[in-house]
Protein backbone atom coordinates (compact mmCIF):
# COMPACT_ATOMS: atom_id res chain seq x y z
CA UNK A 1 0.00 0.00 0.00
CA UNK A 2 2.94 2.65 0.85
CA UNK A 3 6.11 1.98 -0.33
CA UNK A 4 9.00 4.44 0.81
CA UNK A 5 12.48 4.28 -0.61
CA UNK A 6 15.87 6.38 0.08
CA UNK A 7 13.67 8.90 2.30
CA UNK A 8 15.88 11.88 3.68
CA UNK A 9 14.29 14.57 5.22
CA UNK A 10 16.50 17.10 7.69
CA UNK A 11 15.44 19.85 10.31
CA UNK A 12 17.75 22.51 10.72
CA UNK A 13 21.08 20.72 11.45
CA UNK A 14 19.47 17.18 12.39
CA UNK A 15 19.24 14.50 10.23
CA UNK A 16 15.55 13.13 10.95
CA UNK A 17 15.05 10.29 8.13
CA UNK A 18 18.46 8.46 7.00
CA UNK A 19 17.80 6.96 3.22
CA UNK A 20 14.87 4.78 4.93
CA UNK A 21 13.58 2.54 2.92
CA UNK A 22 10.08 0.65 4.01
CA UNK A 23 6.76 -0.99 2.92
CA UNK A 24 3.62 -0.99 4.65
CA UNK A 25 1.33 -4.29 3.47
CA UNK A 26 -2.36 -3.96 2.66
CA UNK A 27 -4.94 -5.59 4.62
CA UNK A 28 -2.55 -5.77 7.74
CA UNK A 29 -2.02 -3.58 11.00
CA UNK A 30 1.98 -2.49 10.79
CA UNK A 31 3.55 -0.75 14.31
CA UNK A 32 5.73 1.47 13.48
CA UNK A 33 8.09 1.58 16.55
CA UNK A 34 11.13 3.16 18.38
CA UNK A 35 12.84 4.86 20.69
CA UNK A 36 12.05 8.91 21.04
CA UNK A 37 12.97 11.46 18.54
CA UNK A 38 13.82 7.97 15.98
CA UNK A 39 11.74 9.86 13.30
CA UNK A 40 8.39 8.36 13.63
CA UNK A 41 6.23 10.97 13.77
CA UNK A 42 8.18 12.71 10.36
CA UNK A 43 7.87 9.56 8.30
CA UNK A 44 4.52 9.85 9.00
CA UNK A 45 3.88 13.07 8.29
CA UNK A 46 5.84 12.53 5.42
CA UNK A 47 3.03 9.74 4.41
CA UNK A 48 -0.01 12.61 4.96
CA UNK A 49 2.30 14.92 3.04
CA UNK A 50 2.61 17.18 5.63
CA UNK A 51 5.91 17.20 5.79
CA UNK A 52 7.91 16.90 2.51
CA UNK A 53 10.71 14.89 2.36
CA UNK A 54 14.47 16.42 1.18
CA UNK A 55 14.95 13.59 -1.36
CA UNK A 56 13.77 10.32 -1.67
CA UNK A 57 10.24 8.61 -3.05
CA UNK A 58 6.66 8.07 -1.18
CA UNK A 59 4.03 5.54 -2.82
CA UNK A 60 0.85 5.54 -2.05
CA UNK A 61 -0.25 2.33 -4.19
CA UNK A 62 1.81 2.97 -6.53
CA UNK A 63 1.96 6.55 -7.18
CA UNK A 64 3.89 9.15 -6.24
CA UNK A 65 2.14 11.53 -3.67
CA UNK A 66 4.92 14.58 -4.31
CA UNK A 67 2.15 17.42 -4.86
CA UNK A 68 -0.87 15.30 -4.86
CA UNK A 69 -3.54 16.12 -2.28
CA UNK A 70 -6.53 13.60 -3.78
CA UNK A 71 -4.95 10.39 -2.49
CA UNK A 72 -5.83 11.68 1.24
CA UNK A 73 -9.33 11.16 1.11
CA UNK A 74 -8.63 7.46 1.10
CA UNK A 75 -6.71 8.13 4.66
CA UNK A 76 -8.21 8.58 8.19
CA UNK A 77 -5.71 10.57 10.32
CA UNK A 78 -5.62 10.28 14.26
CA UNK A 79 -3.12 12.71 15.23
CA UNK A 80 -1.16 12.31 18.62
CA UNK A 81 -2.70 15.94 20.07
CA UNK A 82 -6.03 16.84 19.82
CA UNK A 83 -6.40 20.82 19.58
CA UNK A 84 -9.33 22.14 18.00
CA UNK A 85 -10.67 26.01 17.23
CA UNK A 86 -12.16 26.82 20.80
CA UNK A 87 -15.57 28.28 20.66
CA UNK A 88 -16.63 25.46 18.06
CA UNK A 89 -18.98 22.42 18.56
CA UNK A 90 -17.76 19.30 17.67
CA UNK A 91 -20.78 18.64 15.41
CA UNK A 92 -19.26 21.92 13.38
CA UNK A 93 -16.09 20.57 13.22
CA UNK A 94 -17.12 16.88 11.86
CA UNK A 95 -19.67 19.15 9.59
CA UNK A 96 -16.60 21.01 8.08
CA UNK A 97 -14.77 17.74 7.39
CA UNK A 98 -17.74 16.42 5.82
CA UNK A 99 -17.86 19.30 3.53
CA UNK A 100 -14.57 19.69 2.53
CA UNK A 101 -14.53 16.04 1.86
CA UNK A 102 -17.05 16.26 0.21
CA UNK A 103 -18.81 13.06 1.69
CA UNK A 104 -22.30 12.99 2.69
CA UNK A 105 -21.85 9.32 3.79
CA UNK A 106 -20.62 9.18 7.15
CA UNK A 107 -20.03 6.19 9.59
CA UNK A 108 -20.68 7.38 12.87
CA UNK A 109 -20.52 4.04 14.95
CA UNK A 110 -17.70 5.32 17.03
CA UNK A 111 -19.83 8.56 18.48
CA UNK A 112 -22.12 6.12 20.02
CA UNK A 113 -19.30 3.36 20.65
CA UNK A 114 -17.72 6.15 22.62
CA UNK A 115 -20.58 7.57 24.36
CA UNK A 116 -19.58 11.16 22.59
CA UNK A 117 -23.07 12.29 21.19
CA UNK A 118 -23.78 14.91 24.00
CA UNK A 119 -20.13 16.01 24.29
CA UNK A 120 -20.38 17.09 20.39
CA UNK A 121 -22.89 19.55 21.18
CA UNK A 122 -20.33 21.08 23.53
CA UNK A 123 -18.00 23.51 22.32
CA UNK A 124 -14.58 22.05 21.91
CA UNK A 125 -12.74 24.30 24.70
CA UNK A 126 -14.90 22.82 27.40
CA UNK A 127 -14.05 18.96 26.91
CA UNK A 128 -11.16 17.36 28.65
CA UNK A 129 -8.22 16.20 26.83
CA UNK A 130 -9.42 12.67 26.70
CA UNK A 131 -12.80 13.51 25.10
CA UNK A 132 -10.61 15.95 22.66
CA UNK A 133 -9.06 12.52 21.46
CA UNK A 134 -12.55 10.68 21.26
CA UNK A 135 -13.52 13.15 18.71
CA UNK A 136 -10.12 13.00 16.54
CA UNK A 137 -10.85 9.22 17.03
CA UNK A 138 -14.79 9.87 15.27
CA UNK A 139 -12.92 12.07 12.52
CA UNK A 140 -10.24 9.56 11.70
CA UNK A 141 -12.73 6.64 11.74
CA UNK A 142 -15.62 8.94 9.70
CA UNK A 143 -15.20 8.13 6.15
CA UNK A 144 -14.29 4.58 6.00
CA UNK A 145 -10.86 5.31 5.36
CA UNK A 146 -8.55 2.62 3.30
CA UNK A 147 -5.71 3.51 4.78
CA UNK A 148 -5.86 4.58 9.12
CA UNK A 149 -3.32 6.20 10.93
CA UNK A 150 -3.17 6.06 13.97
CA UNK A 151 -0.47 8.31 15.89
CA UNK A 152 -0.73 6.96 19.75
CA UNK A 153 -4.59 5.87 19.37
CA UNK A 154 -5.04 5.10 22.73
CA UNK A 155 -2.72 7.76 24.89
CA UNK A 156 -4.89 9.50 26.80
CA UNK A 157 -7.95 7.47 26.50
CA UNK A 158 -9.65 6.03 29.72
CA UNK A 159 -9.09 2.13 29.58
CA UNK A 160 -13.13 1.68 28.59
CA UNK A 161 -12.36 4.14 25.66
CA UNK A 162 -8.94 2.20 25.18
CA UNK A 163 -10.90 -1.14 24.34
CA UNK A 164 -13.47 0.43 22.20
CA UNK A 165 -10.44 1.89 19.69
CA UNK A 166 -9.19 -1.16 19.72
CA UNK A 167 -12.00 -3.49 18.97
CA UNK A 168 -12.61 -0.99 16.21
CA UNK A 169 -8.99 -1.28 14.80
CA UNK A 170 -9.62 -4.97 14.90
CA UNK A 171 -13.00 -4.80 13.03
CA UNK A 172 -11.57 -2.82 10.38
CA UNK A 173 -8.46 -5.33 9.67
CA UNK A 174 -11.27 -7.58 9.46
CA UNK A 175 -12.62 -6.34 6.90
CA UNK A 176 -9.66 -5.41 4.88
CA UNK A 177 -8.25 -2.17 5.74
CA UNK A 178 -4.44 -0.78 6.12
CA UNK A 179 -3.81 0.15 9.60
CA UNK A 180 -0.44 2.00 10.67
CA UNK A 181 -0.04 2.62 14.38
CA UNK A 182 2.31 4.20 16.34
CA UNK A 183 2.57 3.45 20.40
CA UNK A 184 4.91 2.79 23.12
CA UNK A 185 2.47 0.52 24.69
CA UNK A 186 4.11 -3.11 23.71
CA UNK A 187 0.76 -4.88 25.00
CA UNK A 188 -1.18 -3.11 22.88
CA UNK A 189 0.84 -3.72 19.88
CA UNK A 190 1.50 -7.15 20.83
CA UNK A 191 -2.36 -7.59 20.70
CA UNK A 192 -2.87 -5.82 17.66
CA UNK A 193 -0.02 -5.15 15.10
CA UNK A 194 0.09 -8.04 12.65
CA UNK A 195 4.01 -6.42 11.45
CA UNK A 196 6.33 -4.29 13.26
CA UNK A 197 8.77 -1.70 11.65
CA UNK A 198 11.67 -0.75 14.38
CA UNK A 199 13.43 2.84 13.49
CA UNK A 200 16.05 3.94 14.96
CA UNK A 201 17.89 7.41 14.06
CA UNK A 202 16.19 7.63 10.43
CA UNK A 203 15.95 4.96 9.36
CA UNK A 204 14.52 1.05 9.55
CA UNK A 205 16.68 -1.27 11.63
CA UNK A 206 13.88 -4.23 11.63
CA UNK A 207 11.03 -5.01 9.37
CA UNK A 208 9.10 -7.94 9.55
CA UNK A 209 6.19 -9.68 11.06
CA UNK A 210 5.85 -9.66 14.75
CA UNK A 211 6.73 -14.02 14.38
CA UNK A 212 10.02 -12.80 12.28
CA UNK A 213 10.94 -10.45 15.01
CA UNK A 214 10.65 -12.71 17.48
CA UNK A 215 12.34 -15.57 15.96
CA UNK A 216 15.61 -12.88 14.65
CA UNK A 217 15.70 -12.04 18.61
CA UNK A 218 15.25 -15.48 20.01
CA UNK A 219 12.86 -13.75 22.55
CA UNK A 220 9.68 -15.15 23.97
CA UNK A 221 7.28 -12.46 23.91
CA UNK A 222 7.13 -8.55 21.83
CA UNK A 223 8.02 -6.99 25.33
CA UNK A 224 11.52 -8.53 25.42
CA UNK A 225 12.38 -8.72 21.37
CA UNK A 226 12.14 -4.99 21.32
CA UNK A 227 13.85 -4.66 24.72
CA UNK A 228 16.39 -7.03 22.56
CA UNK A 229 16.22 -4.78 19.89
CA UNK A 230 16.52 -1.46 21.58
CA UNK A 231 19.34 -2.70 23.57
CA UNK A 232 20.89 -4.19 19.96
CA UNK A 233 20.30 -0.42 18.10
CA UNK A 234 22.14 0.94 20.74
CA UNK A 235 25.41 -0.28 21.17
CA UNK B 1 -23.06 -1.96 -24.65
CA UNK B 2 -20.46 -2.00 -27.01
CA UNK B 3 -16.97 -1.37 -25.74
CA UNK B 4 -17.34 2.01 -27.58
CA UNK B 5 -20.15 2.86 -25.53
CA UNK B 6 -19.14 1.50 -22.27
CA UNK B 7 -15.46 3.80 -22.38
CA UNK B 8 -17.27 6.42 -23.11
CA UNK B 9 -19.49 6.35 -20.65
CA UNK B 10 -16.79 5.25 -18.13
CA UNK B 11 -15.26 8.55 -19.24
CA UNK B 12 -18.42 11.08 -19.22
CA UNK B 13 -17.89 9.45 -15.50
CA UNK B 14 -14.30 10.22 -14.76
CA UNK B 15 -15.51 13.83 -15.99
CA UNK B 16 -17.95 14.36 -13.77
CA UNK B 17 -15.97 13.48 -10.78
CA UNK B 18 -13.52 15.59 -12.11
CA UNK B 19 -15.93 18.01 -12.49
CA UNK B 20 -17.34 17.73 -8.70
CA UNK B 21 -13.45 17.19 -7.62
CA UNK B 22 -13.05 20.77 -8.46
CA UNK B 23 -15.98 22.08 -7.43
CA UNK B 24 -15.23 20.55 -3.98
CA UNK B 25 -12.16 22.22 -3.85
CA UNK B 26 -13.25 25.69 -4.60
CA UNK B 27 -15.48 25.25 -1.87
CA UNK B 28 -12.82 24.60 0.64
CA UNK B 29 -11.47 27.90 1.08
CA UNK B 30 -15.01 28.89 1.63
CA UNK B 31 -15.91 26.23 3.89
CA UNK B 32 -12.31 26.41 5.96
CA UNK B 33 -13.57 30.53 6.33
CA UNK B 34 -17.07 30.01 7.57
CA UNK B 35 -15.83 27.77 9.92
CA UNK B 36 -12.54 30.22 11.41
CA UNK B 37 -14.66 33.35 10.90
CA UNK B 38 -17.54 31.68 12.96
CA UNK B 39 -15.04 30.56 15.45
CA UNK B 40 -13.54 33.72 15.85
CA UNK B 41 -17.06 35.65 16.19
CA UNK B 42 -18.02 33.80 19.14
CA UNK B 43 -14.46 34.69 20.63
CA UNK B 44 -14.30 37.31 23.45
CA UNK B 45 -11.32 39.36 21.64
CA UNK B 46 -13.65 40.22 19.05
CA UNK B 47 -16.63 41.74 20.73
CA UNK B 48 -14.13 43.58 22.48
CA UNK B 49 -12.25 45.06 19.31
CA UNK B 50 -15.70 46.28 18.20
CA UNK B 51 -16.99 47.57 21.40
CA UNK B 52 -13.79 49.64 21.77
CA UNK B 53 -14.82 51.21 18.21
CA UNK B 54 -18.38 51.69 19.22
CA UNK B 55 -17.15 53.55 22.67
CA UNK B 56 -14.67 55.29 20.83
CA UNK B 57 -17.06 56.55 18.21
CA UNK B 58 -19.43 57.72 20.96
CA UNK B 59 -17.04 59.36 22.63
CA UNK B 60 -15.85 61.54 19.82
CA UNK B 61 -19.25 62.09 18.22
CA UNK B 62 -20.45 63.52 21.80
CA UNK B 63 -16.84 65.43 22.63
CA UNK B 64 -15.97 66.47 19.44
CA UNK B 65 -18.38 69.59 18.19
CA UNK B 66 -18.00 69.07 14.57
CA UNK B 67 -18.30 66.34 12.10
CA UNK B 68 -14.94 66.45 10.25
CA UNK B 69 -13.22 66.58 13.65
CA UNK B 70 -14.94 63.09 14.49
CA UNK B 71 -14.09 61.97 11.14
CA UNK B 72 -10.14 63.22 11.70
CA UNK B 73 -9.91 61.81 15.46
CA UNK B 74 -11.39 58.24 14.14
CA UNK B 75 -9.05 58.01 11.36
CA UNK B 76 -5.69 58.83 14.10
CA UNK B 77 -7.15 55.98 16.06
CA UNK B 78 -7.46 53.60 13.16
CA UNK B 79 -4.38 54.34 11.99
CA UNK B 80 -2.54 53.22 15.06
CA UNK B 81 -5.08 50.53 16.18
CA UNK B 82 -6.15 48.54 13.40
CA UNK B 83 -2.12 47.59 12.25
CA UNK B 84 -1.13 46.91 15.71
CA UNK B 85 -4.02 44.81 16.80
CA UNK B 86 -4.75 42.68 13.56
CA UNK B 87 -1.01 41.89 13.16
CA UNK B 88 -1.19 40.91 17.02
CA UNK B 89 -4.37 38.49 16.73
CA UNK B 90 -2.91 37.57 13.42
CA UNK B 91 -0.42 35.96 14.29
CA UNK B 92 -1.86 34.14 17.42
CA UNK B 93 -4.75 33.39 15.45
CA UNK B 94 -2.44 31.50 13.72
CA UNK B 95 0.01 29.56 16.62
CA UNK B 96 -3.26 28.50 18.12
CA UNK B 97 -4.59 26.78 15.11
CA UNK B 98 -1.36 25.06 14.39
CA UNK B 99 -2.98 21.55 15.38
CA UNK B 100 -6.14 21.91 13.65
CA UNK B 101 -4.26 23.21 10.32
CA UNK B 102 -2.35 19.87 10.76
CA UNK B 103 -5.46 18.35 10.78
CA UNK B 104 -6.74 19.94 7.80
CA UNK B 105 -4.14 19.12 5.89
CA UNK B 106 -4.28 15.80 6.59
CA UNK B 107 -7.73 16.06 4.85
CA UNK B 108 -7.60 16.21 0.95
CA UNK B 109 -6.94 19.77 0.39
CA UNK B 110 -5.39 22.09 -1.85
CA UNK B 111 -2.69 24.01 0.69
CA UNK B 112 -3.55 27.43 -1.02
CA UNK B 113 -7.40 27.17 -0.77
CA UNK B 114 -6.85 26.18 2.65
CA UNK B 115 -4.54 29.06 3.34
CA UNK B 116 -7.24 32.17 1.83
CA UNK B 117 -10.09 29.96 3.63
CA UNK B 118 -7.75 30.39 6.89
CA UNK B 119 -7.08 34.33 5.93
CA UNK B 120 -10.80 34.83 5.11
CA UNK B 121 -11.62 33.76 8.55
CA UNK B 122 -9.55 36.20 10.07
CA UNK B 123 -10.22 39.42 8.10
CA UNK B 124 -13.36 39.14 7.04
CA UNK B 125 -14.55 39.21 11.38
CA UNK B 126 -12.28 42.10 12.06
CA UNK B 127 -13.36 44.45 9.07
CA UNK B 128 -17.12 43.55 10.10
CA UNK B 129 -15.91 44.09 13.48
CA UNK B 130 -14.48 47.88 12.58
CA UNK B 131 -17.72 48.46 9.97
CA UNK B 132 -20.12 48.36 13.05
CA UNK B 133 -17.94 49.85 15.00
CA UNK B 134 -16.96 53.02 13.54
CA UNK B 135 -20.24 52.84 10.93
CA UNK B 136 -23.06 52.27 13.23
CA UNK B 137 -23.19 55.26 15.67
CA UNK B 138 -22.37 57.61 12.67
CA UNK B 139 -24.83 56.14 10.34
CA UNK B 140 -27.46 56.28 13.04
CA UNK B 141 -26.69 59.63 13.33
CA UNK B 142 -27.12 60.38 9.63
CA UNK B 143 -23.73 60.40 7.97
CA UNK B 144 -24.17 58.89 5.51
CA UNK B 145 -26.66 60.66 3.80
CA UNK B 146 -24.61 64.13 3.96
CA UNK B 147 -21.26 65.23 2.50
CA UNK B 148 -19.57 63.42 5.45
CA UNK B 149 -20.73 60.00 3.54
CA UNK B 150 -18.22 59.93 1.32
CA UNK B 151 -15.80 60.92 3.98
CA UNK B 152 -17.26 57.88 6.10
CA UNK B 153 -17.11 55.39 3.44
CA UNK B 154 -13.29 56.01 2.35
CA UNK B 155 -12.42 55.68 6.53
CA UNK B 156 -14.08 52.22 6.15
CA UNK B 157 -12.61 51.57 2.89
CA UNK B 158 -9.29 52.47 4.40
CA UNK B 159 -9.84 50.77 7.68
CA UNK B 160 -10.73 47.57 5.90
CA UNK B 161 -7.92 47.84 3.79
CA UNK B 162 -5.45 47.82 6.26
CA UNK B 163 -7.42 44.97 7.95
CA UNK B 164 -7.03 42.83 4.87
CA UNK B 165 -2.97 44.14 3.98
CA UNK B 166 -2.01 43.45 8.00
CA UNK B 167 -3.28 40.28 8.67
CA UNK B 168 -1.70 38.77 5.60
CA UNK B 169 1.50 40.00 6.77
CA UNK B 170 0.80 39.07 10.12
CA UNK B 171 0.12 35.47 9.13
CA UNK B 172 2.74 35.73 6.51
CA UNK B 173 5.48 36.34 9.13
CA UNK B 174 4.01 33.95 11.75
CA UNK B 175 4.77 31.11 9.11
CA UNK B 176 8.04 32.06 8.81
CA UNK B 177 8.49 32.36 12.65
CA UNK B 178 8.04 28.42 14.05
CA UNK B 179 8.96 29.89 17.44
CA UNK B 180 5.68 31.90 18.60
CA UNK B 181 7.82 34.51 20.84
CA UNK B 182 10.13 35.47 17.91
CA UNK B 183 7.21 35.12 15.62
CA UNK B 184 4.94 37.71 18.12
CA UNK B 185 8.22 40.31 18.12
CA UNK B 186 8.64 40.08 14.92
CA UNK B 187 4.86 41.54 14.44
CA UNK B 188 5.33 44.32 17.15
CA UNK B 189 8.54 45.29 15.00
CA UNK B 190 6.96 45.68 11.80
CA UNK B 191 4.48 47.99 13.44
CA UNK B 192 6.83 49.99 15.25
CA UNK B 193 8.88 50.44 12.37
CA UNK B 194 5.26 51.79 9.83
CA UNK B 195 4.08 53.73 12.66
CA UNK B 196 7.10 55.15 14.78
CA UNK B 197 10.04 54.64 13.03
CA UNK B 198 8.94 55.27 9.70
CA UNK B 199 7.87 58.86 10.67
CA UNK B 200 11.49 59.29 12.37
CA UNK B 201 13.12 58.51 9.16
CA UNK B 202 11.03 60.71 7.23
CA UNK B 203 11.74 63.82 9.30
CA UNK B 204 15.42 62.71 9.72
CA UNK B 205 15.86 62.60 5.88
CA UNK B 206 13.90 66.01 5.31
CA UNK B 207 16.31 67.90 7.79
CA UNK B 208 19.53 66.23 6.49
CA UNK B 209 18.84 67.44 2.58
CA UNK B 210 16.81 70.25 3.29
CA UNK B 211 18.90 71.32 0.84
CA UNK B 212 17.45 69.04 -2.30
CA UNK B 213 14.11 68.56 -3.98
CA UNK B 214 12.95 66.32 -2.00
CA UNK B 215 9.46 65.45 -3.65
CA UNK B 216 9.87 62.40 -5.89
CA UNK B 217 11.94 60.42 -3.33
CA UNK B 218 9.09 61.10 -0.84
CA UNK B 219 6.45 59.83 -3.42
CA UNK B 220 8.56 56.39 -3.02
CA UNK B 221 8.63 56.36 1.01
CA UNK B 222 5.08 57.18 1.10
CA UNK B 223 4.78 53.89 -1.28
CA UNK B 224 6.95 51.83 1.40
CA UNK B 225 4.72 51.77 3.54
CA UNK B 226 0.74 51.17 4.15
CA UNK B 227 -0.09 53.16 7.44
CA UNK B 228 1.38 56.41 5.35
CA UNK B 229 -0.68 55.37 2.25
CA UNK B 230 -3.72 55.13 4.72
CA UNK B 231 -3.28 58.24 6.05
CA UNK B 232 -2.49 59.87 2.70
CA UNK B 233 -5.67 58.87 1.37
CA UNK B 234 -7.78 59.69 4.53
CA UNK B 235 -6.15 63.47 4.65
CA UNK B 236 -6.58 63.70 1.11
CA UNK B 237 -10.20 64.00 1.31
CA UNK B 238 -10.40 65.33 4.67
CA UNK B 239 -8.37 68.36 3.23
CA UNK B 240 -6.40 69.21 6.07
CA UNK B 241 -3.49 70.36 4.60
CA UNK B 242 -2.13 70.78 8.49
CA UNK B 243 -2.31 67.18 9.16
CA UNK B 244 -1.31 65.72 6.02
CA UNK B 245 2.57 66.09 6.81
CA UNK B 246 4.96 65.58 4.46
CA UNK B 247 4.01 62.96 2.30
CA UNK B 248 0.62 63.56 2.27
CA UNK B 249 1.75 67.56 0.77
CA UNK B 250 3.93 65.95 -2.01
CA UNK B 251 0.67 63.32 -2.62
CA UNK B 252 -1.69 66.20 -2.78
CA UNK B 253 1.12 68.34 -5.16
CA UNK B 254 1.73 66.18 -8.00
CA UNK B 255 -1.70 64.32 -8.23
CA UNK B 256 -4.24 66.33 -6.60
CA UNK B 257 -7.19 65.03 -4.79
CA UNK B 258 -8.46 62.57 -6.73
CA UNK B 259 -5.87 60.96 -8.35
CA UNK B 260 -3.79 61.03 -5.61
CA UNK B 261 -6.19 58.86 -3.87
CA UNK B 262 -6.71 56.50 -6.51
CA UNK B 263 -3.03 56.17 -6.76
CA UNK B 264 -3.03 55.31 -2.38
CA UNK B 265 -5.82 52.84 -2.70
CA UNK B 266 -3.81 51.41 -5.56
CA UNK B 267 -0.63 50.64 -3.76
CA UNK B 268 -2.71 49.79 -0.24
CA UNK B 269 -4.44 46.99 -2.32
CA UNK B 270 -0.38 46.34 -4.04
CA UNK B 271 0.27 45.91 0.09
CA UNK B 272 -2.43 43.44 0.32
CA UNK B 273 -1.92 41.46 -2.42
CA UNK B 274 1.37 40.39 -2.16
CA UNK B 275 2.30 39.54 1.95
CA UNK B 276 -0.90 37.06 0.76
CA UNK B 277 1.05 35.68 -2.08
CA UNK B 278 3.98 35.35 -0.46
CA UNK B 279 2.13 33.47 2.66
CA UNK B 280 0.13 31.64 0.56
CA UNK B 281 3.35 30.78 -1.50
CA UNK B 282 5.24 29.83 2.36
CA UNK B 283 2.05 27.68 2.94
CA UNK B 284 2.29 25.54 0.44
CA UNK B 285 5.64 24.35 1.21
CA UNK B 286 5.93 24.61 4.66
CA UNK B 287 6.61 21.53 6.86
CA UNK B 288 3.76 21.06 9.39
Amino acid sequence: MIVARELCKQFGQTQVLRSLDMKIARGRVTAIVGPNGAGKTTLIKCVLGLTRPDAGELLFDGAPIRGQDAYRARIGYMPQIARFPDNLTGIEFLTLLRTIRGSLASDDRMVDDLALRTHLQQQLRVLSGGTKQKVNAVAAFMFNPELLILDEPTSGLDPLAAGVMKARIRSERAAGRTIIITSHILSEIDELADDIVYLTDGSVHFAGSVADLRHTTEQPTLERAIAALMTRSAT
Amino acid sequence: MSAATASATTSLMSETAGHQHSVRLTGVARHVALFQARNVVRSRWILSYTAFFLLATEALLRFSGNRAGTILSLANIVLYVVPLVTLVVGSVYLYNAREFIELLLAQPVDRRRLFVGLYGGLTVPLALSICVGIGAPLVARGFASTNDGIMLLILLTVAVALTMSFSGIALTLALYCDDRLRGLTATIGVWLLGAVVYDAGILAVVAAFSDYPLERPMLVLTLLNPIDLARVAIMLQLDVSALMGYTGAVFQQFLGGGAGLVVALGCLSLWVAVPVALGAHKFSRKDF
